[in-house]
C-alpha cells in the first residue's frame, strides 16, 4: 500500500500529481488492490500449471459462468453504497426463476414472462426499501424478511425442478458468438451491459451521486436538498430488479428452475462486492470494482477446478480474501478518520 | 433601509415540541443588504427559528413572507430554491464526495441526456471558490481538506446559488482568527450585493463587528429588535438573560491562597509529556481555583491530561498531600481524588443517549465496581440532589442528556465528577460553546466549589474568565509554566501581554 504522506521527491510535479491523485481518487485504491490480486492469481496459476492454464476459452467461460453473479453484484453495489445490505437477492433470483419457468410451462410467451420476472424482483426490492426507509427497519432484517418471503414463494410455485423448453430463453445461453478462440453468450453481453449501465448511473446521474451522498452522511444529504428517501428506495428496487434479471439469466444458464437454487448466492455477491473495494459502511465503491470482485471469485473457482481439489476450497479462499479486504477497508477508514 | 420593505418577514411564528413551546408568537424581519444577528441564550429559540426559516422544521402557526410573497417550505431544498441558503454549525457536507459535488449537488449542471456535466460542475465550483478567495482542486475529495476549508466550501455552496438570504449558524466556531477575518470579508462582499445575512454567533465581539441589527430572543419569545449601534453590550446581555447587570458582577472570593499555612493538595514538579508540556511546576492549594492561561497550542489541555493520568508522564513527579503518586491512568487518578473534565464534553464526556441520572451515576458506579451496585432509589436520590444543587434545567433526571443545552450538559458532567467527592478537579474549557448566562453560572459554581475546600484547575481560552474565576493564574507558553501570579493584580490586557510575551523576553 502506498502511504498518503508525500515523500520528498526530486521533481516537484511528480509530488503534486501524486498528491492530486491521492486527493481525487483514493477510493479507487481498493479496486486496484483487487485487480492486483486477480493478476497475481492468474500469473501464479499460469506458472503452477506450466503455462497451460490461461486460454481464451477459459476467460470466456468465467464470464459465462458468472454472468448471473455479475448482475447481482451490480445491484448489490447500489445498496451497499447507501450503507445498506440486501440479503434477499439469492432467494429472489431463485423465486423469479421458478415463477418464470412455471409461466413458460403454462404457455406464456417469453416476451411477457421475462418482464414479469423483472417486475417481481423490483416489487420485492420495493417492499424491502419501504421497510427500510419508512418503517426504519434495519436493512439486514428487512432484506432477511424479503429472503424468507422469496424462498417460500419459490416453494409455493413448485417443490420440484421445472424444465424450461422456451427457445428464446435458452437462446440467451446456447448461442455463442465466436471471435477466434474467444466466445461470448447473450447472457454475458447482458451482464456487461448491466455493469456499463450501473457504472454510468452512479457516475453521471443525480440519482447515482445521491447514492454516494446517502452513504456518506444521510442527514447532510437531506439538508443539502437531495431526494434521500426516493434514492434509498430506488437502490433496493435496482437490486431487486437485478435479482429478477439474474433469475432470467440463471434459468437460461441451467435450463431449468429449482426452488433450492441460489442458496448462499447473496453471500457470494456481498463477498464479490466487498473484494471489489466497496466499503460496507457505504459511500465509497464502484460497479467496476464489483465486476473485478466477481472475476476474482470466478477465477478462484476455476483454479480450484483445475487443481482438481474439492470445491469447498473455493469458500475457504474466498473467506480468507474477504477477511483480508475487510481489514484493508478498516485501515483505510481509520486513516481517513484520523486525517479529519 | 427603514423605508424599504423587509426581504424576509416572519409573523407570529410558533413551534411546539409536544408540550414544550420552543417558539412562541415571534416576529422577525430582515432587510436586503444587511447583516442581522439573532441573539439569545441556549434554548431561547434561535435554532428553532432558523430551522423554521430554512424549511428544516414546519411552523405550527405563523407566516413567513419572502419578497412580499407568502412562502411555505416543506424541505430545506424548497428554501434553497426560493433563495434561502444555510450553513450549519456542524459542517453538514459529504466528506466522501468531491469538493465540486459538495458545492453543486442538487443543482448540478446537466449535459445532453440529463447526465451530469462534470467539467461544467468543476468550473462552477472553481468560480464559487474563487469568490471566497479559495484555490483548491474542485475534483479533490472533501475529506482531504482541513475543517476550516470545509467550512468555506459549505459557504461556497450556499452562495453559489442565486442567494437572497444566507443563514450562518455559528460559522466561526471552528475557524481561527485569520479565517474569521476572511469570512467577514466574504460577508461584507455579499452584503454589498444585497444579500440579507443572518449571522448567529455567541462571540459578542464578532456580532458587534459585523452586524447591523440584532434581534433578541428569550425563552422562545421575542425581546426586541435593535440597531447594533444603539445597543450597548451590557444591555444586550441583560436582554438576553432577562436579569439585571448587577447579578452578573463577579462573586466575592475567599482569599484562600493567602492563608499563612496553605496546605498544598497537589504539587507537580518537572512534569513532562512531549511534545505538549515540558518541565512544568505547579502547586495547587486546598480550596483555590488555579486559572490556566495560554494561547492555543501552549499546552493547556496537555497539562490537564498530564495532571489527571490521562497521558503518562515522561518525566516529573506529582505529589498528592506530599505523597509521590504515580497517576498511571485516569482510574488511578480518580482513586486519589483527582478528576478531569475534558474540553470535548460530547465525545469524551457525556453519553448523549443516556439519561441525566445515568450520566451522573456512571462514574460513581464504575468506581465502586460492578458487584456493588448502587440501589436505584439511592441513585435517583443522588442524581436529583445534584440536579438541584447545580440547578440543572429542566430538572428531569430521566431526560436524555443529549437533549439538554450546552450549559446544562456541562453541569451534568460536573455533577458526575463531583459525585465522586474529588479533592482536585481539572476543568478543561468548561464554558466553551455555552451561552453567556450559563457561563456565569458555571463560573460562580466553580467558585462555590472552591469555597468548600475543593481545589480546582480552571483552563480557558478566554483570559477574562480565567481572571474572574482563578485565585491565581498559571501562565503557559510553549508547553512551559512560565509564571504563577495572583489574579488580583492582573487585568485582561496585562495577562494577554504575559501570555503572548515572546520567550526571549523572559528573564
Amino acid at each position: 500500500m502506498t502511504s498518503t504522506q508525500v515523500a520528498p521527491a526530486r521533481e516537484s510535479h511528480v509530488v503534486s500529481s501524486r498528491h492530486r491523485f491521492m486527493t481525487r481518487h483514493a477510493s479507487w485504491i481498493p479496486v486496484f488492490a483487487a485487480i492486483a490480486i486477480l493478476v497475481a492469481m492468474v500469473i501464479g496459476a499460469q506458472i503452477y500449471f506450466d503455462g497451460d492454464f490461461l486460454s481464451p476459452p477459459l476467460i470466456s467461460s468465467i464470464l459465462l459462468d458468472n454472468s448471473y453473479l455479475l448482475i447481482l453484484a451490480v445491484g448489490m453495489t447500489f445498496v451497499i453504497l447507501t450503507g445498506g445490505i440486501d440479503l434477499s437477492v439469492g432467494a429472489v433470483m431463485s423465486f423469479t426463476g421458478m415463477f418464470g419457468a412455471s409461466l413458460l410451462r403454462d404457455g406464456l410467451p417469453s416476451g411477457v414472462v421475462a418482464p414479469v420476472m423483472l417486475a417481481c424482483g423490483a416489487l420485492i426490492g420495493l417492499g424491502i426499501g419501504v421497510l427500510v426507509q419508512y418503517f426504519d427497519v434495519q436493512p439486514f432484517i428487512a432484506s432477511l424478511a424479503g429472503m424468507f418471503l422469496a424462498r417460500g414463494l419459490g416453494f409455493v410455485v413448485s417443490l420440484n425442478s421445472i424444465k424450461v423448453t422456451d427457445s428464446s430463453i435458452l437462446w440467451l445461453q446456447r448461442t455463442r458468438w465466436h471471435f477466434g478462440d474467444w466466445y461470448v453468450t447473450a447472457t454475458g453481453i447482458l451482464a456487461l451491459l448491466v455493469v456499463a449501465v450501473g457504472a454510468l448511473l452512479l457516475a453521471y446521474t443525480r440519482f447515482g451521486r445521491t447514492i454516494y451522498a446517502v452513504g456518506g452522511n444521510e442527514q447532510s444529504a437531506r439538508l443539502m436538498g437531495l431526494p434521500v428517501a426516493r434514492t434509498k428506495l430506488l437502490a433496493y428496487v435496482v437490486s431487486g430488479t437485478c435479482a429478477g434479471l439474474a433469475g432470467v439469466v440463471f434459468t437460461a444458464y441451467t435450463g431449468a428452475a429449482y426452488p433450492l437454487n441460489g442458496i448462499g448466492t447473496e453471500l457470494d455477491t456481498i463477498a464479490a462486492v466487498v473484494i471489489g473495494g466497496t466499503l460496507l459502511i457505504g459511500g465509497s465503491g464502484f460497479v467496476v470494482g464489483s465486476m473485478i470482485g466477481v472475476f476474482v471469485y470466478g477465477m478462484i473457482k476455476t483454479i480450484i477446478n483445475f487443481l482438481g481439489v474439492d470445491q469447498s476450497w473455493t469458500r475457504i479462499t474466498i473467506g480468507g480474501l474477504l477477511l483480508l479486504f475487510v481489514v484493508v477497508q478498516r485501515v483505510i477508514v481509520a486513516r481517513s478518520a484520523r486525517r479529519r | 433601509m427603514e423605508n424599504a420593505l423587509p426581504l424576509v418577514q416572519v409573523t407570529g411564528a410558533t413551534v411546539r415540541f409536544q408540550s414544550d413551546t420552543a417558539l412562541d408568537d415571534v416576529d422577525f424581519r430582515m432587510f436586503a443588504g444587511e447583516v442581522h444577528s439573532l441573539m439569545g441564550e441556549n434554548g431561547a429559540g434561535k435554532s428553532t427559528l432558523i430551522k423554521a426559516l430554512t424549511g428544516a422544521l414546519p411552523l405550527d402557526a405563523g407566516v413567513i413572507t419572502l419578497d412580499g410573497r407568502t412562502v411555505q417550505f416543506a424541505t430545506p431544498h424548497d428554501a434553497q430554491l426560493a433563495g434561502i441558503s444555510t450553513v450549519y454549525q456542524e459542517i453538514d457536507l459529504l466528506p466522501n464526495l468531491t469538493v465540486a459535488e459538495n458545492i453543486a449537488l442538487g443543482r448540478e449542471p446537466r449535459g445532453r441526456l440529463g447526465s451530469i456535466d462534470w467539467p461544467a460542475m468543476r468550473r462552477l465550483a472553481r468560480e464559487a471558490l474563487a469568490d471566497l478567495g479559495l484555490d483548491i482542486d474542485p475534483a479533490s475529495v472533501l475529506a482531504t481538506h482541513p475543517l476550516a476549508v470545509q467550512q468555506l466550501v459549505a459557504i461556497a455552496r450556499a452562495i453559489s446559488t442565486d442567494v437572497k438570504v444566507l443563514v450562518l449558524d455559528e460559522p466561526t466556531s471552528s475557524l481561527d482568527f485569520d479565517e474569521v477575518a476572511e469570512l467577514f470579508r466574504v460577508i461584507r462582499e455579499l452584503k454589498s450585493r444585497g444579500v440579507a445575512i443572518l449571522f448567529v454567533s455567541h462571540f459578542l465581539d464578532q456580532v458587534y463587528e459585523i452586524c447591523d441589527r440584532i434581534t433578541v430572543l428569550r425563552n422562545g419569545r421575542l425581546v426586541g429588535e435593535y440597531l447594533t449601534t444603539e445597543l450597548l453590550r451590557i444591555d444586550l446581555v441583560q436582554k438576553m438573560l432577562g436579569r439585571s447587570a448587577a447579578a452578573l458582577a463577579a462573586r466575592p472570593r475567599l482569599d484562600g491562597y493567602e492563608d499563612p499555612d496553605p496546605s498544598v493538595t497537589l504539587s507537580a514538579r518537572g512534569v513532562t509529556v512531549l511534545p505538549g508540556i515540558a518541565d512544568a511546576d505547579l502547586d495547587l492549594v486546598e480550596g483555590e481555583v488555579l486559572g490556566v492561561a495560554g494561547l492555543l497550542g501552549s499546552g493547556r489541555s496537555e497539562l490537564a491530561r498530564a495532571l489527571t493520568g490521562v497521558d503518562r508522564l515522561e518525566a516529573g513527579i506529582i505529589r498528592i498531600d506530599g505523597q509521590a503518586t504515580r497517576l498511571s491512568s485516569p482510574r488511578r487518578a480518580l482513586s486519589v481524588g483527582v478528576v478531569y473534565s475534558s474540553e470535548n464534553r460530547r465525545t469524551e464526556g457525556l453519553i448523549g443517549e443516556l439519561s441525566v441520572l445515568e450520566n451522573i451515576t456512571l462514574a460513581l458506579q464504575a468506581q465502586r465496581g460492578i458487584l456493588r451496585r448502587i440501589r436505584s432509589a439511592r441513585q435517583r436520590e443522588l442524581a436529583a440532589s445534584w440536579v438541584e444543587a447545580l440547578d440543572i434545567r429542566p430538572p428531569d433526571i430521566d431526560r436524555p442528556v443529549g437533549t439538554l443545552s450546552g450549559g446544562n450538559q456541562q453541569k451534568v458532567l460536573l455533577a458526575r465528577l463531583l459525585a465522586l467527592s474529588p479533592r482536585v478537579i481539572v476543568l478543561d474549557e468548561p464554558t466553551r460553546g455555552i451561552d453567556v448566562g450559563a457561563k456565569v453560572e458555571i463560573q460562580n459554581l466553580v467558585g462555590e466549589l472552591a469555597d468548600t475546600g475543593l481545589s480546582v484547575v480552571f483552563i480557558s481560552a478566554e483570559l477574562e474568565e480565567v481572571l474572574r474565576v482563578g485565585t491565581r493564574v498559571a501562565i503557559l507558553q510553549n508547553g512551559r509554566v512560565v509564571d504563577v501570579l495572583p489574579s488580583d493584580g492582573l487585568t485582561t490586557d496585562s495577562l494577554l501581554a504575559l501570555v503572548a510575551r515572546p520567550e526571549e523576553d523572559e528573564s
